[in-house]
């Protein structure tokens, strides 16, 4: 038997104890009247870590910036603690509920990073009263603001993009009678995020008489060679990738080696960043996505970021992802997360503001053009104005495609399909809404 | 249904196949000499994959860093051996295949805790396009990049199998995996054995790993790929090398065959479970695989 | 000397064959159930019963159907969380489509069908053995993974597969705050480990672990191979169903596919591998550790160091992890069941030395 096995056991179990005293002893600390807490839930390890810290970094840098800067939104001061969720959804109901009573007033608004943990989180942040800000993925049907009060899918859902995706094909091809008796394949990972735009392509292919076929990527997708012959056999004119991590990039290479054009696959933004590129290498190039705000360093406000906050050694991730595609997303959430606490501010007075004050100002948002050029956002976000019904707010894409060393911007601003969208976004709300059991509440 | 493109398909499994039996090939390795179920193949992959790229991403000459990573992988090993074989010597195998899965999340998490959690590229120079030679002749897209891998993986096999038949170590492996008490008993070292193994594995994962990371991208999703192997192993036989090329080309083309001829009377996605109903199946008939040693129970 | 049980004479046979002979044991198992079901929801805050109890009792029963197969019965199963799944889209689907479902009866439906779902997959362990069962297992894992995520009538017909439990009600009374949630969980675990220690006492019980020590023998004895792998493969999906219909409706309001991943039944086999194989006293402590280790090692890094980067604490919780893994395999194989059972024999000398 194993020598000094009792030491062992009387080790561990000391071990052990001074662990759970670390458990029990870890309160929260006392939060002064001039400190606005913001949760942030990370994802730093994992097959997506580079979209987690991308983002999040984005986020809390910028927060950094108003602090060094302007010593904070309105003389309050940010203050934020970050907890792993590793994009597991038990994970980040934990770190939701962990971090949810800190601050003066409570956490005032939450970003989950990832529509499965969204998903959990909707009840409880609608009974706790904090808004939930999916920006860019989460809940598509969350933008009818009547059914769901406390969840923001702001600036554009999954189903507006797909429909501006179908804009930007009649575009390339000209003009949208010229959809007819096209071929294009939904290439998307077999896990609700992926699934969730099959409904509005069908829609979509049924409306402009295209045909529509959907191929399931079994996740994690390291090796799609199988689906990559099932699509030459099929030859359409145009693959939506609508992957997440290492799926993202295989199908690069597959495309590479089967000699469909790169620039005939059009990616969803979770496909489209340097870290989904790099590893294709040649491959990549000429391969486009959508993306719903700028890219690269030439806005006043990232060269700004990079000069207050990294010179001193103050950022939180390598200075040579501020600018990638990732890093740029979560500026612009830092810059609505802000924007909404003036708000705030000017409605509720200056002081730290709790979850329901951040409610009514995430309703009320209207960053116009020249409030983003005043921020130094030009070129990197498009206007956004929210409203009670309308918790989007915005809705417009751009393309951008991969030119072998970084990404350029090819297109304008394009429009989705409102009208088309909106009234399955309102059918889906109200199944829901039935389904659960509540009452819609009117929108003035 | 054309035929050249059914032989697109198999072709394009097999090759692929390939690519799974390099990774089986440091489990058949391991088993063969200790019987020991190497769950944490996967973490080593990425672990040798991780440390290779980031000393080139350091700007170490290229043989340097992979002499580097070799004297890693061997360092790797010979701990593994002593602090988690050693003790856990009499052991029922059960136990020692949940301490590799437990070695598995261990190297996972050192590998991203010393280097770092980032997806990094990586180039071998070789070219992931059609072979225009077989293209010209017959129409059939195959890509040089899975040509060139399905012959490393050859020499491999063939260097491996020279080893284990022609040398007196690989004389003294095979006495090993046929039963520890008597190779014991004739002289044979056992815990220089293991760690020799070991680092032979470490040096396969690392050559597996520099192969599919130029595909993906050396990152996390690296370590996935044991669940695809597994299959692999079952087919082949857990202590046959011929086992695990013959069994990885057979899971990669029915795995192809499967999805594209069946996935469309089911939906599509059959691809994740299909190798292991087909393994599965086989165990039922043939529960040792086409190669492996048929073990008798004596009550 | 606290713990001798010199003086208690046993008088009746129901006596001597009850669950907890000593008095002081059993002394202790109340204390325990009074602090589980007065003390904690007085003194625990929401966080606490919310993220970190109702998931503990979940895992706790999940941990537990997979201890009677693996622990007791000796078969390797790497598929339990695909059976969690089976449970919870059985209950969802049985609670919408069937009007004026009572949810207990949707709890019990959900168990038997996964019941009949594990003894189909089970079937193979009458060929297959020991690790290549693990296989087998695996093979369930992926084939419910893919079912649930491409047959969308599974869930109700949304794009997402993704499924929104509706509200809980009981006997008219609605269960939504987190105490309600915590009692509701906490007395279906209760009988169910009730019912599960007693039939590990039982012949069924004796009868896995003769089959789990030397089958061949077992079978020369009379004991049914048959019948027995499949009564254990039944057990433990009932028990899977259940946490995992629980799962769906008191945890997590929101489940879809990915929340029964391979990763989630490696979890539970640890849990089992931890607290002690065969034990039922061991699927808790199991679940007790894996639940609270990763908050444990957070809490503890934060306050010893401050302000880690969080991917070098999920790091060295993953290297901790493991290293716990190996360190139980080495030091105690029988995990931290054996390591109470031996602390509670040396409880009965104290202070004497021998």
């Amino acid at each position: 038997m194993y020598r000094g096995k009792g030491v062992a056991m009387w080790y561990g179990m000391a071990m052990l104890a001074v662990l759970m005293v670390g458990v029990v002893l870890a309160q929260p600390p006392a939060d002064p009247n001039k400190e606005q807490f913001v949760p942030i839930l990370i994802y730093r390890t994992g097959p997506y870590a580079a979209g987690g810290s991308g983002i999040m970094g984005g986020f809390m840098d910028y927060m950094a910036l108003l602090n060094e800067r302007d010593g904070g939104i309105n003389g309050i001061k940010l203050v934020w603690e970050e907890c792993e969720t590793a994009y597991n959804n038990d994970r980040g109901v934990e770190c939701y509920e962990r971090l949810k009573a800190k601050g003066v007033k409570g956490a005032p608004v939450v970003n989950p990073l990832s529509t499965g943990i969204t998903y959990a989180l909707i009840d409880r942040a609608t009974n706790d009263k904090i808004p939930l800000v999916s920006l860019g993925y989460g809940r598509t049907d969350a933008t009818d603001g009547r059914v769901f009060p406390y969840v923001f899918p702001l600036i554009t859902n999954y189903w507006n993009q797909s429909s501006a995706k179908v804009r930007y094909i009649a575009q390339l091809s000209g003009g949208e009678d010229k959809l007819k008796g096209k071929k294009i394949v939904n290439l998307h990972l077999n896990v609700p995020y992926g699934k969730e735009t099959i409904p509005i392509w069908d829609k979509l292919a049924e409306k402009f008489g295209f045909e529509v076929k959907h191929l399931a990527v079994p996740p994690p997708g390291l090796d799609q060679k199988s689906l990559w012959l099932l699509i030459r056999e099929y030859n359409p004119d145009w693959v939506v990738n609508r992957n997440w991590g290492v799926s993202c990039t295989a199908p690069l290479r597959e495309a590479a080696r089967l000699g469909f054009p790169r620039d005939k696959i059009l990616g969803v933004w979770w496909c489209g960043s340097e870290e989904d590129v790099f590893p294709a290498g040649k491959s990549a190039k000429g391969y486009m996505t959508t993306n719903f705000h700028g890219v690269g360093r030439d806005f006043p406000v990232i060269e700004e970021i990079i000069d207050k906050v990294y010179t001193p050694g103050k950022g939180n991730l390598p200075v040579t992802r501020a600018g990638s595609v990732y890093y740029n997303r979560g500026v612009i959430h830092g810059i609505i997360t802000a924007e909404a606490m003036r708000l705030a501010h000017q409605k509720f007075g200056v002081a730290p503001i709790g979850g329901e004050q951040m409610q009514w100002a995430l309703e009320h948002l209207n960053i116009t053009p020249e409030r983003i050029k005043e921020i130094g956002a030009e070129g990197l976000m498009f206007p956004l104005k929210t409203s009670c019904k309308d918790h989007e707010g915005g809705g417009a894409v751009r393309i951008q495609q991969w030119d072998g060393e970084k990404w350029v911007s090819v297109s304008d601003w394009i429009q989705p399909y409102s009208e088309l969208v909106r009234a399955e976004v309102e059918k889906s709300a109200a199944q829901y809404a039935k389904e659960k059991g509540i009452t819609p509440r009117a929108c003035n | 249904m054309n035929v050249a493109f059914f032989l697109e398909v198999l072709i394009g499994g097999m090759l692929s196949g390939v690519m799974y039996a390099l990774v089986a090939l440091g489990f058949v390795l391991i088993f063969k000499s200790s019987g020991v179920f190497n769950f944490a193949q996967g973490a080593m992959v990425l672990f040798s994959a991780l440390t290779f790229v980031r000393l080139l991403e350091m700007h170490i000459y290229f043989w340097l860093a992979l002499a580097l990573t070799l004297v890693v992988m061997i360092v790797l090993a010979m701990a593994i051996e002593r602090l988690v074989l050693r003790p856990l010597v009499n052991q029922p195998l059960i136990i020692l295949f949940m301490a590799t899965i437990g070695l598995n999340f261990f190297l996972e998490g050192l590998a991203q805790g010393v280097w770092d959690n980032q997806v990094h590229g990586f180039d071998l120079g070789i070219n992931d396009e059609p072979f225009e030679a077989l293209r010209q002749l017959t129409g059939i897209l195959v890509s040089t990049f899975d040509l060139v891998a399905a012959l490393i993986a050859g020499t491999l096999v063939l260097g491996l199998s020279l080893f284990f038949h022609k040398t007196r170590i690989g004389r003294a492996l095979r006495a090993v995996s046929d039963d520890h008490q008597a190779a014991l008993s004739v002289g044979i070292p056992l815990h220089h054995i293991w760690s020799i193994t070991w680092a032979a594995a470490g040096i396969v994962a690392l050559v597996a790993g520099m192969l599919w990371g130029t595909r993906l991208g050396v990152q996390f999703s690296l370590s996935l790929i044991t669940l695809k192997a597994l299959p692999v192993l079952i087919l082949g036989g857990f202590n046959s090398i011929a086992g695990a090329i013959v069994g990885g080309l057979i899971i990669g083309a029915s795995e192809k065959l499967a999805e594209v001829y069946l996935s469309r009377f089911v939906g599509g996605g059959i691809e994740n479970f299909f190798p292991y109903l087909l393994a599965m199946v086989f165990l039922i008939f043939r529960p040792y695989g086409l190669f492996g040693d048929e073990i008798i129970e004596r009550v | 000397m606290v713990y001798r049980e010199s003086g208690q004479f046993k008088t009746t046979y129901a006596n001597d064959m009850a669950m907890f002979p000593i008095t002081q044991d059993r002394w202790g198992l109340m204390t325990i159930i009074v602090i589980a079901v007065v003390a904690v929801p007085l003194v625990a805050n929401d966080y606490w019963i919310t993220s970190l109890l109702i998931p503990f009792l979940i895992f706790a029963l999940a941990a537990l159907g997979l201890n009677v197969l693996t622990g007791y019965a000796g078969q390797l199963s790497l598929g339990h969380a695909g059976f969690m799944g089976v449970g919870a889209y059985a209950a969802y689907n049985l609670a919408t489509r069937i009007p004026d479902m009572p949810l207990l009866l949707s709890f019990l439906g959900a168990g038997l069908i996964t019941t009949v779902v594990g003894m189909l997959f089970g079937l193979p362990s009458l060929r297959i053995k020991e690790f290549y069962l693990a296989v087998a297992t695996l093979a369930a894992q992926f084939i419910i993974e893919w079912a649930f995520s491409s047959i969308g009538w599974f869930s109700g017909g949304t794009a997402t597969m993704t499924l929104d439990t509706p509200p809980m009600i009981i006997f008219g009374y609605h269960i939504h705050t987190p105490r309600q949630r915590y009692y509701l969980t906490l007395g279906i675990v209760m009988l169910l480990t009730l019912l599960a220690k007693n039939l590990v006492r039982s012949q069924v019980g004796r009868a896995w672990m003769a089959m789990r020590d030397m089958d061949v023998a077992a079978e020369a004895m009379g004991i049914r191979p048959l019948t027995t792998k499949l009564l254990a493969f039944a057990i433990s999906s009932f028990y899977a169903g259940v946490a995992g219909a629980l799962y769906g409706f008191v945890f997590l309001t929101s489940v879809d596919i990915t929340a029964f991943e391979l990763e989630r039944s490696f979890r539970l086999l640890f849990m089992v591998i931890i607290g002690g194989l065969g034990s039922i006293l061991g699927s808790f402590l199991g679940a007790a550790f894996i639940v609270l280790l990763p908050i444990l090692i957070n809490n503890a890094a934060t306050l010893f160091v401050g302000t880690v980067p969080t991917n070098l604490i999920a790091n060295i919780e993953l290297m901790v992890f493991g290293g716990l893994i190996i360190f139980f395999l080495i030091v105690e194989p029988y995990g931290l069941a054996r390591l109470w059972h031996t602390t509670k024999e040396k409880l009965r000398l104290w202070p004497f030395p021998h």
